[in-house]
């Protein structure tokens, strides 16, 4: 897999819609067998640069290139979106058999019949749905009806695989089952996809890279690892699950660690900045640690507050817990911490967060 | 009472012993309707899909006029139809009034704006992003348009039912472009309108019955169709 060369690309992709630029995205790149997320709230524009990049709607400016070949220039769009495949988040079947929805875009192409029937048979058992072939996909279950149209999808081998929020119509069984088929098939093949969701830990999981997406603009785009962690802007942060976003000022500066004040506390942090300099400290829930209020505990945590819990709020298979410490700070914790620790709404409790768990964005140079 | 009972004993002693002049008429109005109905499945198609996938200026105005069309009265297009083919008039020179040519056109004009309504309608009735889908197949925009077409074959062939049992149940067009004429362009309306007018009721009966069995059973075979496509 060569993950240098940029199997698509865009330059400068506008579109204007009544007169309001709804998408407006200076430059993007895919490299081969790359994986890149799109995520945003609703109206972010995800899905518009999806179809966008896939040449299924048109766009007022820009160019899309192909393998360095631009799109409707020196590469007809048909020849394009026949190296494509797309997947929405409805599953949009064809009101016939399984099997001839899975064969659909192969007749598209006029492939020879008895291969059709071999390909499509071959994507049948690739996820898992072989036994429901000659079933009508009227007659599938949302899970079901999904894989049919991924397996649709992979028939046509795609150089490059568009999938618009391609789970989020599931329930979480389906969807889970889903998400580990897709992954396998995607690694397998190597196929260079694009996918559109608002589930930022679905882009985790999936991507190699994840670009964050609001108001038709890319705000941010990196590796999952680096979105979540360093966050371009304060929106965004907020977007990735940052639950604790203080505004504060550098009062004192020692090698790299930065003494920032924040609601009239002194909180540790590392980063770059300057004393005088305004900033905001970002502070994911998983990064703090909660203990019982005693006697200082053994911790090489720098930052060590005393609270009070506001609220234990169920959140998945954590609990998410607001503490009041002078600021508001969030912080996840598991059942049994809260069993252990005995933590309820109005107890004192310990907060501790290490300096380097803390992601500042200096707002001059927003 | 008798007289309904005598009519039915009629009819069917004219269709048991296959009533030479009733077979020709039977016949003709097959002819007729079916002919009008095929060249409106393809106008109504066409036009209806066009209509439902394009968006342009005015495309309200076209479908409030086609949905208009849906309730044309039939002696309406008669009488355009009449004074169209008229000896003086603009297509006077084709000099096809009163036959069964002026009757298929007169009919066709009346199914189109049936089928291409119901075909809008269908049409519109499929999702947006399904176009999108099958773009992304990698399909022409004419492979698009004959997928959406079996996508929607079922109200399709619905209008297929609705413009058929619209022209093979008029009178007022055929019998004003028609004429009435025997062995020539009178059809099964036209004819039970002239027995009953004459007071032959057993065998206005018998026409109609025929009419009756002829809608009935070819709307039968068209909702055969219809529920065998259905999901299972």
């Amino acid at each position: 897999m060569n993950k240098t060369v940029p199997v698509l690309k865009s330059k400068n992709l506008q579109v204007i819609r009544g007169g309001a630029l709804i998408l407006d995205v200076p430059f993007l790149s895919v490299t081969e067998g790359e994986i890149l997320s799109l995520i945003g709230p609703n109206g972010a524009g995800k899905t518009t640069l999806l179809q966008v990049l896939s040449q299924l709607i048109p766009f007022s400016r820009g160019d899309v290139y192909f393998k360095g070949q631009i799109i409707g220039s020196n590469h007809s769009v048909i020849q394009y979106r026949r190296k494509l495949a797309m997947v929405f988040q409805e599953p949009l079947l064809f009101d016939t058999t399984v099997v001839e929805n899975v064969a659909s875009g192969l007749r598209i192409r006029g492939i020879k019949r008895s291969e059709i029937r071999d390909i499509a048979a071959a994507q049948l058992a690739r996820f898992g749905i072989s036994h429901l072939a000659d079933r009508s996909a009227k007659t599938l279950s949302g899970g079901e009806a999904q894989r049919t149209s991924l397996a649709r999808a992979f028939a046509t081998r795609p150089e490059i695989l568009f999938l618009d929020e391609p789970f989020a119509s599931l329930d979480p069984p389906a969807r889970e089952s889903i998400i580990d088929d897709l992954e396998r098939v995607i690694r397998e093949t190597g196929t260079t996809t694009v996918m559109a969701t608002h589930d930022r830990l679905e882009a985790i999981r999936l991507s190699d890279r994840i670009a964050v997406m609001n108001g038709g603009k890319i705000v941010q785009a990196g590796a999952p690892e680096e979105v979540m962690n360093h966050p371009a802007d304060e929106w965004v942060a907020s977007f990735v699950g940052t639950e604790t976003i203080l505004p504060g000022k550098v009062a004192e500066k020692n090698g790299s660690a930065l003494f920032i004040s924040a609601f009239g506390r002194s909180v540790e942090a590392a980063g770059e900045a300057v004393p005088g300099e305004d900033v905001v400290l970002c502070i994911r829930p998983e990064n703090v640690t909660l203990s019982e209020c005693g006697p200082a505990s053994a911790t090489s945590a720098r930052n060590v507050f005393r609270g009070t819990v506001e609220k234990i709020i169920p959140s998945g298979a954590f609990y998410k817990v607001r503490i009041d410490c002078g600021f508001p700070l969030a912080a996840y914790v598991t059942r049994n911490a809260i069993d252990d620790l005995s933590l309820r709404e109005g107890m004192p409790v310990t907060a501790s967060f290490k300096a380097t768990a803390i992601h500042v964005i200096r707002r001059k140079l927003k | 009472m008798d007289i309904i009972l005598e009519g039915i004993k009629q009819a069917f002693h004219l269709l048991i012993t296959f009533d030479p002049e009733v077979m020709g008429i039977t016949l003709l109005s097959l002819q007729i309707s079916g002919t009008a109905t095929f060249i409106s499945l393809f106008i109504g198609i066409s036009g209806g899909t066009a209509v439902a996938l394009s968006n342009f200026p005015g495309r309200k105005l076209v479908v409030s006029l086609i949905n208009t069309g849906m309730g044309l009265p039939p002696v309406v297009v008669g009488l355009f139809v009449t004074i169209f083919l008229w000896r003086n008039g603009p297509l006077g020179f084709l000099e096809i009034l009163y036959t069964p040519t002026a009757m298929i056109i007169a009919q066709a004009i009346i199914a189109t704006p049936i089928v291409m309504g119901i075909t809008l309608a269908a049409m519109q009735q499929l999702p947006k992003k399904l176009r999108l889908q099958i773009l992304a197949l990698g399909a022409t925009r004419v492979q698009m348009v004959w997928i959406l077409i079996r996508e929607a074959k079922l109200p399709l062939l619905a209008a297929v039912m609705a413009g058929f049992g619209g022209v093979i149940s008029e009178v007022g067009a055929s019998i004003m472009v028609g004429g009435n004429i025997k062995g020539y362009s009178r059809v099964l309306t036209t004819a039970t309108v002239m027995e009953t007018s004459r007071g032959n009721f057993d065998i206005a009966i018998a026409l109609g019955i025929i009419l009756l069995l002829f809608a009935y059973f070819i709307n039968l075979v068209l909702t055969q169709i219809q529920q065998r496509e259905r999901p299972r």
